[in-house]
């Protein structure tokens, strides 16, 4: 059907807005995570701006609180120079009863050139994509259990940094996934990278096995999904799923699947443990792991803002 | 007024005609077919040559929106979309707002549709009073204000023990109760479960949703004896146990609609609010079960489901747009279609329209039940004559439904559909006429 056609991409097949890293082209991801390279340094200098977005409105448009996400964006969209409004929506215009598309055609008519899109329900960025100005660059930063690209993203470029090659690498994504938009966004990256060995690893409430559709091996053991990893990515148990059908207790996720020492001793000597944060201390995660030697947590953050500078440069570069 | 129909290819699936003939109404009835008498003078000609003249369509479900959602839908826009679609009789839900749970409301409704001469209406009453699932309604005075059966449109009865009386109750009086069968607690979803909903991220509905609420409607028909008619099915699963149920020799009948038989999950694409359907579309091993069940007759009718949503309620992310889809006016199209993709010649095809939801509607039509659905002499003149060669672009301006979304729309699918209504007679006065 022609609405298949892949909306983050021009005719030429270049990305005009960020929505997915499902159907995102090899090359172009590749592009990203090297133009992120080149930006890394920007961040090191007395002087952290360059002038990429000049005279450009970036609007975040945040349906859904995140400080920390929120934050790295606009970070990331200064240092390009651009100018950058926040809006929380939640708290204001759809508060109101104003509709999505309203409130998306008021902030077109103030001429925005990029909206940076959080919203609770999955699909929301294509929407807004498709009902937006040709000019327009959309850039999701969260929609629903759909897709986190850019975490997805940086996550890429924290595994290449430390790692270096995709090609022989083993990857446990732990916790809580069929809820998770940063899972999915992981899994299509690293299949589309060339990852050999993807293990989805929790209860089978969190990790249905329909799951493997995705192209990753489901697992319900800890020991044998983390057994030789390279790489552990823990995820986020949101508090309102600590306890009720889908799990009964935070005590018992952390003692059937939290990360330990003992636990992350299964994982290859050199592996990286990777969350997209905020951690749950001893609940997903225990501290010492958190802040151990292992962790790369932090790097992930900067990483963060740079692959973000990378994806707003690039877009704004495109037309529609 | 007299009005003869000449030359058309004359397809009655009831009775297995198919032959090139006449056909010549008078006062409301079908006078002959064939050659009309000699004396025959019709104030009206219409020149079917190349096209099928057949019973008028008879829709087993649509909501017409009224009372209570008519932005969105009118009785008057929608059943002029009906007969649009060839369509002369059409069952409506009863989850309008309020309810159709009051003798007055089906009364009104019934009224105002006979006054529009569009289409016939045959309202399904609620089974349970506000379709809460507690109180039963006032089925017998409900169905002498002319319900046709009674039913909980997508608002499952979650207590069994309701259920249990309801099918009792309503077995005491011949009624038909038709049930949706989706279970209240693994039913919330907006996509199937699979493959494509793990993908995007969107609640999914189990296929249990379907088979546990269909054991549980079997095993009560299995106490009760009551006739239940299960509604749009959507499962291969689904499908199997319906086919059981049948073998067994209970009574229970069914329908799939014209959704669910040409569209799979994957047709969702990237978030295209339009394939947000109730019940949500399944993967493609479903749909085959579900035109080869339709072709068997374990399927009894195919339904349009036409359920006009307007703009605003499907602008939204998929998950909060509005589930359902304007269909009155491509059912017959889309018949065609799966009848042509099936090879199974114009009789078989039609039935799945015409004649056999009749015998699904059984008594609840009274004296229309002898000859709706059919083409016989001295029966109703309820007809409807459409050129199956030609091919029709479904757009927003083709449609005479005030709703504009379907998933057959042309921008998306780039796919035209067989077939074009050009007249519809009902009760031998004209319902409709194409330009």
């Amino acid at each position: 059907m022609l609405s298949r056609h892949n909306p983050q991409l021009n005719a030429n097949g270049e990305l005009i807005h960020l929505l997915s890293i499902d159907g995102l082209p090899r090359d172009v991801m590749t592009h990203i995570l090297d133009t992120a390279g080149t930006f890394l340094s920007v961040n090191d200098r007395e002087v952290k701006k360059v002038p990429l977005l000049r005279g450009k409105s970036v609007f975040n448009l945040f349906f859904e609180n995140s400080t920390r996400t929120r934050t790295t964006f606009e970070i990331a969209a200064k240092r390009l120079s651009a100018d950058v409004i926040n809006l929380d929506i939640a708290r204001s215009s759809t508060a109101k009863g104003e509709s999505l598309l309203d409130t998306i055609a008021n902030l077109s008519a103030m001429h925005a050139d990029m909206f940076v899109v959080r919203h609770s329900e999955s699909g929301a960025p294509y929407l807004i994509a498709r009902h937006c100005a040709p000019h327009v660059h959309v850039v999701n930063a969260g929609d629903g259990r759909h897709a986190h690209p850019t975490q997805g993203l940086l996550d890429m470029y924290a595994i290449r940094h430390y790692k270096r090659d995709f090609a022989q690498l083993s990857v446990a994504i732990v916790g809580d996934i069929v809820h998770s938009r940063v899972a999915r966004s992981d899994i299509h990256a690293l299949t589309t990278l060339g990852v050999p060995d993807i293990r989805a690893v929790g209860p089978r409430t969190l990790v249905p096995g329909d799951l493997g559709e995705m192209g990753v091996r489901v697992c319900h053991d800890m020991g044998e999904g983390i057994r030789g990893a390279d790489v552990i990515i823990m995820l986020r148990l949101q508090n309102e799923r600590m306890s009720g059908a889908m799990l009964p207790s935070a005590g018992e996720f952390s003692k059937t699947f939290g990360l330990t020492p003992a636990k992350l001793a299964l994982a290859k000597a050199d592996a990286i443990v990777m969350h997209p944060g905020p951690i749950n201390r001893g609940v997903e995660i225990d501290s010492s792991v958190a802040d151990g030697s292992h962790s790369v947590i932090l790097p992930q953050v900067t990483f963060g803002i740079a692959v973000r500078m990378a994806v707003m440069s690039i877009i704004a570069g495109n037309e529609a | 007024m007299r009005i003869l129909i000449t030359d058309g290819r004359v397809v009655d699936p009831a009775s297995g005609r198919d032959e090139r003939a006449d056909v010549a109404i008078d006062a409301g009835r079908i006078v002959a077919i064939g050659r009309a008498a000699p004396d025959f003078e019709p104030a009206r000609r219409i020149d079917a040559s190349g096209c099928i003249v057949m019973p008028g369509l008879v829709d087993l479900a649509a909501r017409l929106r009224e009372p209570g959602r008519e932005h969105e839908g009118m009785l008057e826009s929608e059943l002029k979309a009906a007969a649009a679609g060839g369509i002369t009789s059409l069952v409506c839900l009863p989850d309008t707002e309020p309810p159709l749970d009051e003798p007055g409301l089906v009364e009104m409704l019934k009224f105002r549709a006979r006054k529009m001469s569009s289409c016939r209406l045959f309202p399904l009453g609620a089974l349970t009073r506000g379709l809460e699932g507690e109180v039963l309604t006032e089925m017998a005075k409900l169905s002498e204000a002319g319900c046709v059966g009674f039913s909980q449109a997508d608002r499952p009865v979650r207590d069994t023990m309701v259920m249990l009386r309801a099918m009792q109750y309503a077995a005491t009086f011949g009624h038909t109760v038709w049930l949706r069968p989706q279970d209240g607690w693994l039913g919330k979803g907006v996509a199937a479960s699979g493959a494509v909903a793990t993908r995007l991220g969107l609640s999914s509905v189990p296929v249990a949703a379907e088979t546990v609420a269909l054991h549980t409607i079997i095993e009560l028909v299995r106490a009760t004896g009551a006739r239940v008619h299960l509604c749009r099915l959507s499962s291969s699963a689904g499908v199997a146990l319906v086919r059981a149920a049948k073998a067994e020799g209970l009574p229970v009948t069914a329908d799939v609609s014209v959704h669910s038989l040409h569209l799979t999950d994957d047709d969702i694409g990237y978030f295209n609010a339009d394939m947000r359907l109730t019940p949500p579309l399944r993967q493609g091993a479903d749909r085959d079960a579900l035109r080869a069940a339709l072709a068997d007759g374990t399927i009894d009718a195919l339904v349009s489901d036409h359920n006009p949503v307007d703009d605003d309620a499907k602008n939204l992310p998929f998950a909060e747009a509005e589930p359902g889809a304007s269909a009155v006016e491509l059912l017959l199209s889309l018949a065609l279609k799966w009848g042509q993709e099936m090879g199974l010649g114009l009789p078989r095809t039609l039935a799945r329209v015409t004649s056999d939801p009749v015998r699904v509607l059984g008594a609840g039509l009274g004296p229309l039940s002898a000859s709706a659905g059919r083409l016989v002499e001295g029966g109703v003149a309820d007809i409807c004559v459409a050129d199956p060669a030609a091919t029709w672009q479904v757009t927003r301006e083709a449609l005479t439904s005030q709703g504009k979304h379907t998933p057959f729309d042309f921008a998306a699918s780039g796919t035209a559909l067989p077939g074009r209504v050009r007249a519809t007679v009902l009760a031998g006065g004209m319902s409709f006429e194409a330009r």
